[in-house]
């Protein structure tokens, strides 16, 4: 068991030092020089070699590359080459807004997909699951940014009950805070609703076919319950699955949408970042991703172990 | 049956429904909020290019010894007035006395002097030290009087103090004005959520009048269809310079919006590479001059008529002269000449893009005009910092399409490596006398002749002045809709 461990928790840190390289190899033959574009059309070479030298661009290629590492495994990610701020308080000030973004468009999604994947599944080749496959087909087709401008145009533009746009910050209260992240969360949870609507059903479908439940049914267990207590438990772990590979979609689209609601979350900042060849904020947030990504699979291993305890032993 | 509950209930809720548009109204007065493409990075404009940290920062938190009013004319600032000695050298500036900066620290001459001096030393990344280049001594005898004297005789030195680069920072605090910048202008900075608002309040203790405005929040929303929302929806009072020329139609249709389409300083041009063949022959040049039809253009990338230029010179200027004229549209001249260079079947080039939609969009356009003459442009898009390196930096580029938006940025086309690389002796020559020339007149003439010069050897492609297209609610007053420098100055904005 602790032989198993160690191997994992190799590997983990192997996979992080690996794209730790390919992260740095990538960003430093991308041209461009981002004191040039801090400095604009106009700048004076002085002025250049000053900011370079600020921004610690005049260093070594290994050194830099080392002296990051280091940051990282100490906690210091660098000062951000515009904001001319630590990232570590910029990715802070990001996540008051993406986290509570992401987790409303998980919860939602999650009451809205497991249920209805329920329903279909308990339906099955009735009205009720036909309306659910519309449903997830039209959840899946529809692109979340023009979704996303739907609900403003709806709730924002012609019933003026939202914002449009934009984050007041939490100090403006909860209530004013939340209500802006309500439609970027709808928005973001719909496509992934459709999907964990699908997913429960095909995963339900199929363990109904299994013995177990024929012998449930068969013990007199009302259908009802056989449902719950064996089939949709059973059926959870893919569904578990889905969700977690679901997180790094999300992040995706969160870029798109925290672009289409003006939400100053991490997926702006990654936008921004690029845009503006904040080379240092790019690095550690793309180190971020694939260290979030790493960790949730981690997890998702972990959570197997809870639903089902019969993995638990086999490991 | 009307119980008294029922009628206390009901006399309550009209008294709210009064009070909550009254109440709404009371605060709509003294507060606006605007809309911006893009966020400033930081906020000290003396360490960075970005037009953003002007457009917030300058005349609201900092101010300059003088400033440009929205006319494009320079008026007094922290300096009340100046003087220019006989010797076109020595400028005496008479200080404001009651000035103050944001920490209660008295503003005086020494603060100047600091400002100037910390703009050229050598840990500064100041981007525009010609300002101060010309400056040979700086004195500061009391704190009401600062005299500076120049090397040479210096025709825009005083204009150069309007910028943004040129703003004087107490020595106390400028070393965070980056965060938490502390200024002598008419607003403090309050609070700034990155990513998403920057919020100024009035600074009570300004020397000059008093603005209208209490508070101002600056929104920063860069998608198009999230400006249009924005504005439609209520929630922004003003958007400076719409990025969804697209929309202007339907916002004019709602009475609660006024849309103006203003000038700005930035000229747009099909930037040449003249120093390298088939492009270093005037011939071809001029060739490709007779084939950009700018009409089609403008309505290709924004949908309705701008204002075109001929030379490298804005119309918001005094001293502009219209010469877009100097090539009329014409395929068969622009052919001959094409003929004339040795080129009678056209030949391939590249044409490289970067971001903005005005270039994106203008390329496909501009592609498709010299194809008529079989002059055949691939287009490479590319991202900003990309642009800034191969095709500004290393010169690598046969032809590209970009806006100047820096005001008087003609000596441009004096530096024989600047990325054009348009080298005319001539031409240096015209603009090393209109920088010794310190009378106004003669200079406007002067700068007449440069644009005369550049037009005639069709060194880029000159196409038309960036619009800012501003929106603001129909009883919102006093916000600049040109743009002789891009500011968004706060001191006269109120609602009507």
């Amino acid at each position: 068991m602790t032989g198993y461990l160690l191997r994992r928790l190799l590997s983990f840190f192997a996979t992080l030092l690996s794209a730790a390289i390919v992260i740095f190899l990538v960003l430093e033959v991308l041209p461009g020089d981002p004191a040039a574009v801090t400095l604009g059309l106009n700048a004076a070479p002085e002025a250049l070699a000053a900011l370079r030298a600020e921004m610690g661009l005049d260093q070594p290629a290994l050194l830099r590359f080392f002296s990051w590492i280091g940051g990282l495994i100490t906690g210091d990610l660098g000062l951000s080459y515009t904001y001319r701020v630590p990232v570590t308080q910029l990715i802070g000030e990001r996540m008051v807004v993406t986290l509570p973004l992401a987790s409303m468009a998980i919860l939602l999604a999650s009451a809205i997909g497991i249920p209805l994947g329920a329903l279909a599944a308990a339906n099955h080749n009735r009205a009720g699951d036909a309306a659910v496959m519309v449903f997830a087909q039209a959840g899946l087709a529809i692109p979340n940014f023009w979704f996303g401008l739907l609900l403003v145009l709806v709730f924002a533009v012609g019933a003026g009950w939202l914002p449009a746009g934009g984050f007041p910050g939490w100090h403006a209260g909860f209530w004013p805070a939340l209500k802006s992240l309500l439609l970027p969360a709808v928005a973001l949870a719909l496509p992934q609703a459709a999907i964990l609507a699908r997913v429960t059903r095909s995963a339900m479908l199929e363990t109904m076919q299994e013995d177990y439940v024929r012998t449930a049914r068969a013990k007199g267990v009302s259908r009802r319950r056989t449902m719950l207590r064996h089939v949709l438990r059973n059926a959870l772990i893919p569904v578990v699955t889905v969700l977690g590979l679901q997180f790094s979609v999300l992040l995706a689209g969160a870029i798109i949408i925290e672009n289409v609601f003006a939400l100053p979350g991490l997926g702006r900042l990654v936008f921004q970042s690029i845009a503006q060849h904040d080379l240092i904020v790019v690095k550690d947030l793309v180190m971020l991703f694939s260290g979030l990504v790493v960790f949730i699979n981690f997890a998702i291993e972990l959570l197997y172990g809870l639903i089902d305890p019969r993995l638990r032993q086999a490991s | 049956m009307t119980t008294r509950r029922d009628l206390l209930a009901g006399a309550g809720l009209t008294a709210l429904a009064i009070q909550l548009p009254l109440s709404a109204f009371a605060q709509a007065k003294d507060s606006v909020t605007i809309g911006m493409t893009l966020e400033p990075p930081t906020l000290d404009p003396t360490s960075g290019a970005a037009q953003a940290i002007r457009e917030v920062v300058l005349q609201n938190i900092f101010e300059g010894l003088v400033a440009m009013d929205r006319t494009g004319k320079l008026v007094p600032a922290l300096a009340e007035s100046w003087t220019l000695a006989a010797d076109n050298l020595t400028y005496t500036f008479k200080l404001r006395p009651n000035a103050r900066f944001h920490d209660g620290t008295p503003f005086s001459s020494r603060d100047v002097k600091f400002s100037f001096e910390r703009a050229v030393g050598p840990d500064s990344t100041n981007a525009q030290r010609w300002i101060f280049t010309p400056i040979e001594s700086i004195e500061a005898p009391d704190p009401v009087r600062l005299i500076i004297k120049l090397k040479q005789p210096t025709a825009n030195f005083v204009y150069g103090l309007s910028w943004g680069d040129a703003i004087v920072v107490s020595s106390a605090t400028a070393a965070n004005n980056k965060t938490n910048p502390i200024g002598t202008g008419p607003f403090k900075f309050a609070r700034w959520n990155r990513g998403d608002r920057l919020e100024l309040a009035r600074n009570d203790e300004y020397w000059g009048a008093k603005p209208a405005l209490a508070k101002a929040v600056f929104r920063f929303i860069s998608d198009p269809q999230a400006q249009v929302a924005a504005l439609r929806a209520g929630d922004i009072d003003v958007f400076t310079n719409l990025s969804a020329p697209e929309a202007i139609p339907q916002l004019k249709a709602d009475p609660k919006l006024k849309v103006t389409l203003g000038k700005t300083e930035g000229e747009t041009i099909l930037a040449i590479n003249n120093a390298k063949a088939p492009f270093s022959d005037v011939r071809v040049r001029q060739a490709i001059s007779h084939v950009l039809d700018r009409k089609t253009i403008a309505l290709g990338i924004y949908g309705f008529d701008l204002d075109y230029i001929g030379s490298h010179f804005s119309p918001l200027h005094p001293a502009y002269v219209d010469l877009t004229g100097t090539y009329p549209v014409d395929l068969a001249k622009a052919k001959s000449l094409l003929a004339a260079a040795g080129f009678p079947k056209g030949f391939e080039c590249t044409l490289r893009l970067p971001p903005p939609a005005y270039a994106r969009r203008g390329g496909e356009i501009v592609a498709a005009l010299l194809a008529q003459i079989g002059i055949t442009a691939k287009i490479e898009p590319l991202e900003f910092p990309q642009w800034l390196e191969r095709v500004f930096k290393a010169r690598d580029f046969d032809l590209t399409i970009i806006s100047h938006t820096e005001p008087l940025d003609i000596a441009n086309y004096a530096r024989d490596d600047y990325y054009f690389q348009y080298r005319n002796p001539e031409f240096k020559a015209l603009i090393e006398k209109i920088d010794r020339t310190v009378d106004e007149a003669e200079r406007n003439k002067l700068y007449g002749d440069a644009q005369r010069m550049l037009a005639r050897d069709a060194v880029n492609g000159f196409l038309f002045i960036l619009p800012k297209i501003t929106v603001t609610k129909a009883d919102l007053d006093g916000m600049w809709t040109d743009w002789p420098l891009p500011l968004t100055p706060l001191a006269e904005v109120r609602w009507r």
